[in-house]
């Protein structure tokens, strides 16, 4: 268990070194492109190359590499172009925002694809685990900015119930996160509902179930106490990588809902070019999907006891 | 070997007819299949259809409802939307854009992640460690972070663009290239996991032994024994991913980073008119209603296949 844990980090680490290589490589590689970015593209030469010049960027790739690497471990992320702000302050209370969305769509998402997944999986081909299925399948080819759309045209447009809009301009307002939280769970729960199905499904076919059921037990206890256990490893150990996707669909849905967050930020740093912003935003989101990608193969291995006791 | 023909080898023509009537057997196919055939014969036949012309403004009709009278006799079936143009002739020749982009990413991107997959699966060792290592890296972004990396570094005013459109590339090959590229990183790890799963398997049955004892290369055992083998999951696999594609395509379109306008794209074509507020609604709906239309029809055909593969 500790070995494949140390083994899972260390990979991990070298990931996130080799990404972290490939990032700064990717935007700070060519100065004088990066010159451009950061001054806009009608500065004058010399004012480009004194630039370079004062900020270190003289220096070898490699030390500008490290130091840049160390400054983002101590919270240094250089100077947004687009807001005069340095990153870090900038970034963390839209992270903070996100990290709201995020946790609401991520426990709603649980929450309805473990019920679902349950309900269409301990009676497969029957009429419920249809409609569950199509629904799902429906509900995973409505993309964000589609979902969002139908939703801000039937509860804004139509019904005037909520807000269209998730600025928080007049403070944090519950009815504001409700159509962001929403748009992302129709999107995701489809996934997973049907991976808990499958999963609820081979499970309930198996060996010792039709034991417990012929022994007399009532079949509620056979469900909760048999069936789910075995059946949630698989699903559970996928929903934290969810993280990762959820990301994605976090920068669409915040741009739709001008929710301000990290989608938000990231999405005006890309039509801006604001570098800086976007290399902190990557190097913030790999961290987080190796991170989840980590507690979720450590999971893994705690929860099952076939690779626990070998 | 050349000189006995197998005669009892059902024709081309005889196993495409074969494979419609089992999809007969599952309705959901069948339903997927119409959706996505329609959009399909949108595409090819557009230009014969009685449509107006997708970019022509109309200062006088912005953001009409659907089924208004057009000033010179016809209907705006669909309505218009903030420069008065036609929805429905921007929405059916979207389509070609939408198609042609979403499937030649798709072909690329599952072209590079075979091969990385077969390789990966059959040569084992070094070649699997690297591969998946490169596969691990990639598939470490969420895809929209990695979209925008690699966007925001190459777009057209990058030398990289800049390089293209100095090759004679238009700027919506410029900016179609970038995002083949962007797809590809993102999808072919994912495809290569696959693959290498099923080639793993494969690779342990007899045909593939035959021919390394025949002296066959590994490039030819590859190509010639794995790859046509593992088709059936990656059938249903390439219908589920090209949805993802013309999801993730359209969705770069609504955030301003797709194709270059004036070009009909359908995610662009909701955030153009998403300033307007309620009188939008009408334009917003309907690229909506398209796209989860054409993705529905991919995921149900996948679906109805997929139940047809396990019947066997």
């Amino acid at each position: 268990m500790i070995t494949i844990a140390a083994r899972r980090l260390l990979s991990m680490a070298l990931i996130m070194l080799v990404i972290s290589v490939l990032l700064f490589v990717f935007f700070e590689g060519d100065k004088l492109n990066l010159a451009a970015r950061v001054l806009g593209p009608y500065s004058p030469m010399e004012g480009r190359l004194s630039w370079l010049e004062h900020n270190g960027y003289n220096r070898p790739l490699v030390t500008r590499y490290f130091s840049w690497l160390f400054g983002f471990f101590t919270g240094d992320w250089k100077t947004s172009a687009q807001f005069s702000a340095p990153v870090y302050t900038f970034l963390l209370p839209r992270l903070k925002n996100t990290a709201i969305l995020g946790s609401c769509v991520f426990v709603l998402t649980v929450i309805i694809s473990l019920v679902l997944g349950v309900l269409a999986g301990i009676s497969e081909s029957s009429r419920r685990d249809r409609t569950i299925t199509v629904l799902s399948v429906l509900t995973t080819s409505v993309p964000e900015f589609a979902s969002a759309t139908f939703l801000v045209a039937i509860f804004v447009f139509w019904l005037d119930w909520l807000p269209g809009s998730s600025s928080f301009s007049n403070g944090f307002s519950w009815q504001e996160l409700i159509l962001p939280v929403a748009t992302l769970v129709i999107y995701n729960f489809g996934y997973y509902t049907r991976m808990t199905r499958a999963s609820m499904a081979e499970v309930m076919s198996s060996q010792y179930i039709r034991t417990a059921i012929l022994k007399g037990l009532p079949y509620r206890q056979v469900i909760m106490r048999h069936a789910l256990r075995n059946a949630l490893i698989a699903p559970f150990t996928v929903m934290i990588l969810q993280l990762n996707y959820l990301l994605s669909g976090v920068v669409v849905t915040e741009v739709f809902f001008a929710y301000d967050g990290y989608g938000k930020a990231l999405y005006d740093a890309a039509m801006f070019g604001d570098v800086y912003l976007i290399l902190a935003g990557a190097m913030i989101a790999v961290v987080v999907a190796v991170v989840s990608q980590f507690i979720s193969d450590v999971g893994y291995t705690r929860l099952n006891p076939r690779i626990r006791f070998q | 070997m050349t000189d006995f023909t197998l005669t009892a080898r059902p024709s081309r023509a005889r196993k495409l007819l074969s494979a419609i009537g089992l999809l007969r057997e599952s309705p959901i196919a069948i339903i997927g299949l119409c959706l996505v055939l329609f959009w399909v014969l949108i595409a090819i036949f557009v230009g014969f259809l009685p449509l107006r012309d997708p970019l022509a403004q109309s200062a006088g009709d912005l953001l009409k409802p659907f089924f208004t009278p057009a000033p010179g006799g016809g209907y705006y079936w669909l309505g218009t939307d903030d420069r008065g143009r036609d929805i429905l002739s921007r929405l059916f020749f979207g389509t070609r854009l939408v198609l042609f982009w979403s499937s030649l990413a798709t072909i690329i991107a599952y072209s590079v992640g075979m091969l990385m997959g077969v390789t990966a699966g059959y040569r084992g060792g070094w070649w699997d460690e690297g591969l998946s290592f490169v596969g691990n890296v990639f598939l470490a972004f969420p895809q929209m972070v990695l979209f925008i990396v690699i966007l925001s570094q190459l777009g057209p005013d990058s030398p990289a663009g800049h390089w293209l459109s100095g090759k004679g590339f238009s700027a919506t090959w410029v900016k179609g290239v970038t995002i083949v590229l962007a797809v590809t990183f993102a999808t072919a790890p994912q495809v290569a996991r696959i693959v290498r799963g099923l080639v793993l398997d494969l690779k342990t049955r007899d045909y593939v032994s035959a021919a390394e004892v025949r002296g066959e290369g590994p490039l030819y055992i590859m190509l010639v024994e794995l790859l046509p083998n593992a088709r059936g999951p990656l059938i249903v696999d390439a219908c589920l991913r090209l949805g993802y594609v013309t999801i993730a395509i359209a969705a770069l379109g609504f955030l301003g980073l797709g194709l270059p306008p004036p070009d009909p794209d359908w995610g662009k074509m909701i955030s153009e008119v998403r300033g307007f507020g309620a009188m939008a609604a009408n334009a917003m709906i309907w690229p909506a209603i398209a796209i989860s239309s054409l993705v529905l029809g991919l995921n149900l055909l996948a679906d109805g296949l997929r139940e047809i593969a396990l019947r066997d």
